[in-house]
């Protein structure tokens, strides 16, 4: 029979969005729907002394005390309030609800209250803020000795700012209220977040709150915790009210209120041999957490693990914090703490190959972690360890060192990156979250059960390709259930690069099990002979792989992703306009279940990264994002797009599902040190993303 | 006001400044076309409007009077709608789907063998978050090389 796995076979829901039958959030109604809008703080630091409203009894006005449960969002820290009650620490916090019929009779709402406000002198700085929200340290040998060793040493300080993940469907949900039940339908990442969050705000049992994912257009982390807030103040006016009501943020208000990428300070001290071997690493890591801590503990400790980057180094030191600020908290976003560290070392890489005059190709070769290798938290890697490997692919593709000769004191550049992103929750994570997935027999074949979202990366279509080869049954005779916490398990997160590599080995697990069940049998003949039959498999991790929270070592994930980026680019020199005219992209995912979806994903991140570090600003005045507008947020479009050319590498990681690792996030990680880099190369010496004209004219002068 | 929607006439009962994007999706119940910004930025919303690209969040109703105006929902009956959809199917430009109705009908109005700058131009309106635009330029290009199913080609000779 054909096998589906490494085949491109038709997505499984690309016949309903081609032909506008797909259902999204804001197409659908209830009968008796109330259209939801929130209040929010204009001023960034303060206390509410007295509010003020003025609204007429056709109005559902809500808040902090209508909420029947506790007022916290429930992720990791439970510091952020749903709704505010007195104090307010960001501009745009919510702190009314409201509710009407009538959609239009909620535009301008923000007239009908006042607030008096007693405001607080607010901090924007991560560097000299009073609160930290965590710190880590990882250490590995010594680090003194390293430096004694070392015959040069190169510092450097990068930054990056803020990045939106403008999904172009922006959040929404519809809260349904029942009999002591609440249903949330929405676009969303995580459906059991979104459960466990509106049982602590509602107080009900866990049985009668359910999540329900509707068609989601694009998250890129920013539909992970946020949803979760959305969901809950429209279940609070959904009870209030005892209607439906839908909440869909207009662009505005999504940008104005929902996270971004963490800013960062990056800062290397590094010690070399003469030759270019790195001997000693120590580096600093300062990220703006915004108002509240969400998940920036989790961010910090992916980007610590990946801040020196791909290389071997015995004596490594890495402290790192993430720091509260009076901005609207910064969250999940593709990569996760990875992008900004990685930029770092990766911008750091090139200016130590131009201290010691080597080739950045050389000094990159020499330092590549190998199979064998211990990376900083002292994970000794498997033969999967593809560093070289995406390097050599990647300058050879692009014919880099002739380009790099021909074209210098030119306005064109070229430069590159060599970047790692591990697959997974980090290290004791995926213990603790112990995902689950069934499998359900059907007559005509089997039905998967997983609460991963298809969020457009695939997931649908991915999981089922992995069923259907190992139960040797058609493509088309695997079908995947909505994810709907009614039916489906808690199969964690649709983050972390983790859906195919956790749960599509759950699901091979369980396909495997439900083969030997029925033996020579067709699944008719099975269900006939013996009735229903679904089969769950929860995770465990693979032999060996330790991981110590205390020390910060260990094995931060089952396995690693490689990629190597070459960006090729022109500079204008009269408007320091930057053009990219041809991008490399090879990436080592173990294996590609399906090769047209994963080079979209390659393609589609590496354009994302290209506007982290060309077009993307986030312009934060008095703590307000003041280009809260596509007119002014700038994301790369048709006109922008350069070829993109990408090579899929396979070294198979044995408990993978057929060899395969994570791929989503990594593609995000090296193309903004790559443009850095090839800015490098044209005479610019930049240090911070993204690399506007004003930043590169002020480079030059 | 009268107009047309894909192919059929429709008597409207409504403001004469309501966006053309709410007449459809709220009105006639097409919500196949979307909304991304609200501001013409993202195209998500595109439709034709008398066989010209529009976007239908900065059209007001009253500008649509006796106008001929077709949602992804009647692209199937256009010239290369079906080739196109099923291109963006096959070449990978539907991921996540929010952008693919707007991509769609942006790319209706091109001709057959269109060079890849045309497409870009006529893409240019258009905002796509997943793909990078690559695979849609590929699956609008493969879809302008196919044959013309039957079906379409009745369609456009019933109309001339």
């Amino acid at each position: 029979m054909e096998r589906a796995v490494g085949t491109s076979v038709r997505r499984k829901d690309g016949d309903a969005k081609v032909t506008g039958a797909a259902k999204y959030i804001d197409d659908l109604t209830f009968p008796g729907m109330l259209f939801g809008a929130t209040i929010r703080s204009t001023i960034p630091r303060g206390e509410i002394a007295a509010t003020h409203l003025d609204f007429s009894s056709d109005f559902i006005v809500a808040d902090y005390r209508d909420i029947p449960g506790k007022n916290y969002v429930a992720l990791l820290d439970p510091d952020q309030p749903c709704l505010a009650e007195r104090q307010v620490r960001h501009v745009a916090e919510p702190i009314l609800l409201v509710a009407h019929a009538d959609r239009r009779a909620l535009f301008g709402i923000e007239s009908r209250v006042r607030f008096d406000y007693q405001a607080q002198p607010p901090n924007y700085d991560p560097e000299t803020s009073d609160t930290c929200f965590k710190q880590i340290a990882i250490d590995k040998g010594d680090i003194d000795r390293g430096f004694r060793d070392a015959a040069v040493v190169v510092e450097g300080e990068y930054r990056t700012s803020h990045q939106e993940q403008l999904y172009i469907e922006t959040n929404g949900v519809i809260a349904v209220p029942g009999d002591g039940q609440i249903t949330i339908y929405g676009s969303l990442q995580c459906p059991y977040y979104v459960h466990k969050a509106l049982v602590v705000l509602t107080g009900l049992d866990p049985a009668r709150v359910r999540v329900i994912q509707t068609e989601t257009g694009g998250g890129f982390g920013g539909k992970e915790e946020y949803p979760s807030m959305l969901a809950c103040h429209a279940a609070i006016l959904a009870m209030k009210s005892g209607r439906p009501v839908k909440m869909i943020y207009d662009r505005v208000e999504d940008l104005l209120a929902t996270t971004k990428r963490h800013p960062a300070i990056i800062r290397h001290r590094t010690g070399l041999a003469r030759d270019g071997r790195l001997s000693a690493m120590d580096i600093e890591v300062i990220m703006d957490g915004g108002a509240y801590a969400t998940l920036s503990a989790v961010v910090l400790s992916r980007g610590l693990i990946h801040a020196a980057g791909p290389y071997r180094c015995d004596h490594v030191r890495i402290r790192g914090r993430a720091m509260m600020t009076h901005t609207p908290p910064n969250g999940a976003f593709r990569g996760f703490g990875a992008p900004q560290t990685q930029f770092g070392v990766e911008a750091h890489m090139d200016r130590i190959a131009e201290s010691l005059g080597l080739d950045p190709v050389r000094v990159r070769e020499i330092n590549a972690l190998r199979p064998g290798d211990t990376t900083a938290t002292g994970q000794k890697l498997g033969q999967d360890a593809s560093a070289l490997l995406v390097l050599r692919e990647a300058v050879k593709r692009s014919r880099f060192k002739q380009k790099r000769r021909q074209w210098r004191g030119t306005n064109r550049g070229i430069g590159l990156s060599l970047f790692f992103h591990g697959s997974g929750f980090t290290g004791a994570g995926e213990v603790k979250l112990a995902s689950k997935a069934s499998l359900e027999l059907t007559a005509t074949g089997a039905r998967i059960l997983v609460a991963s979202t298809e969020i457009g990366q695939g997931t649908r279509t991915m999981l089922a390709q992995i069923v259907a080869d190992v139960l040797e049954l058609p493509f088309a005779a695997i079908d995947v259930h909505e994810a709907d916490t009614d039916f489906v398990p808690d199969s964690g997160p649709t983050v972390a690069s983790r859906t195919c590599m956790i749960v599509g080995k759950l699901l091979e697990r369980c396909a495997r099990d439900l083969r030997g069940k029925l033996g020579t049998l067709t699944p008719a003949q099975y269900l006939k002979r013996h009735g229903p039959i679904t089969v769950t498999q929860q995770y465990e991790p693979p032999p060996g792989l330790l991981w110590d929270d205390q020390r910060y070592a260990g094995d931060a994930y089952g396995s690693y992703a490689w990629g190597c980026n070459v960006v090729e680019l022109e500079v204008d020199p009269v408007t320091y306009e930057v053009t990219p005219i041809h991008v490399t992209a090879v990436a080592e995912i173990g294996k590609a279940i399906h090769p047209l979806m994963a080079e979209g994903q390659v393609q589609g991140g590496t354009a994302q990264g290209l506007g982290y570090a060309l077009l993307e600003e986030v312009v934060m005045r008095d703590g307000r994002m003041a280009n809260a507008q596509l007119t002014n947020y700038i994301i790369p479009t048709p006109m922008d797009a350069p070829p993109i050319e990408v090579a899929m590498l396979e070294s198979p990681y044995p408990h993978g599902p057929f060899g395969a690792k994570g791929v989503g996030e990594m593609p995000i990680d090296g193309p903004a040190p790559a443009v850095i880099n090839a800015l490098r190369h044209c005479g610019f010496d930049l240090r911070s993303i993204p690399a506007t004209p004003e930043r590169l004219m002020k480079a030059r002068s | 006001m009268l107009l047309t929607i894909n192919g059929k006439k429709r008597r409207l009962d409504v403001p004469p400044m309501t966006r053309l994007l709410d007449v459809l999706r709220e009105h006639c119940g097409l919500t196949g076309t979307k909304e991304g910004c609200g501001e013409g930025e993202c195209g998500a919303c595109t439709v034709l409007v008398d066989g010209v690209a529009a976007d239908s969040c900065l059209v007001p109703a009253a500008q649509v009077e006796g106008c001929e105006v077709v949602t992804i929902e009647g692209a199937a009956a256009k010239p290369w709608g079906t080739a196109l959809q099923n291109a963006f199917v096959e070449h990978g430009g539907a991921q996540c789907g929010i952008c693919t109705p707007g991509m769609i009908m942006a790319a209706l109005p091109l001709k057959a063998g269109a060079s890849r700058d045309e497409i870009k131009t006529a893409l240019a309106g258009n905002l796509c978050r997943c793909t990078g635009y690559i695979s849609i330029f590929n699956s609008v290009e493969a879809g302008l090389k196919t044959r013309l199913p039957r079906r379409a080609k009745v369609t456009r000779a019933r109309r001339r």
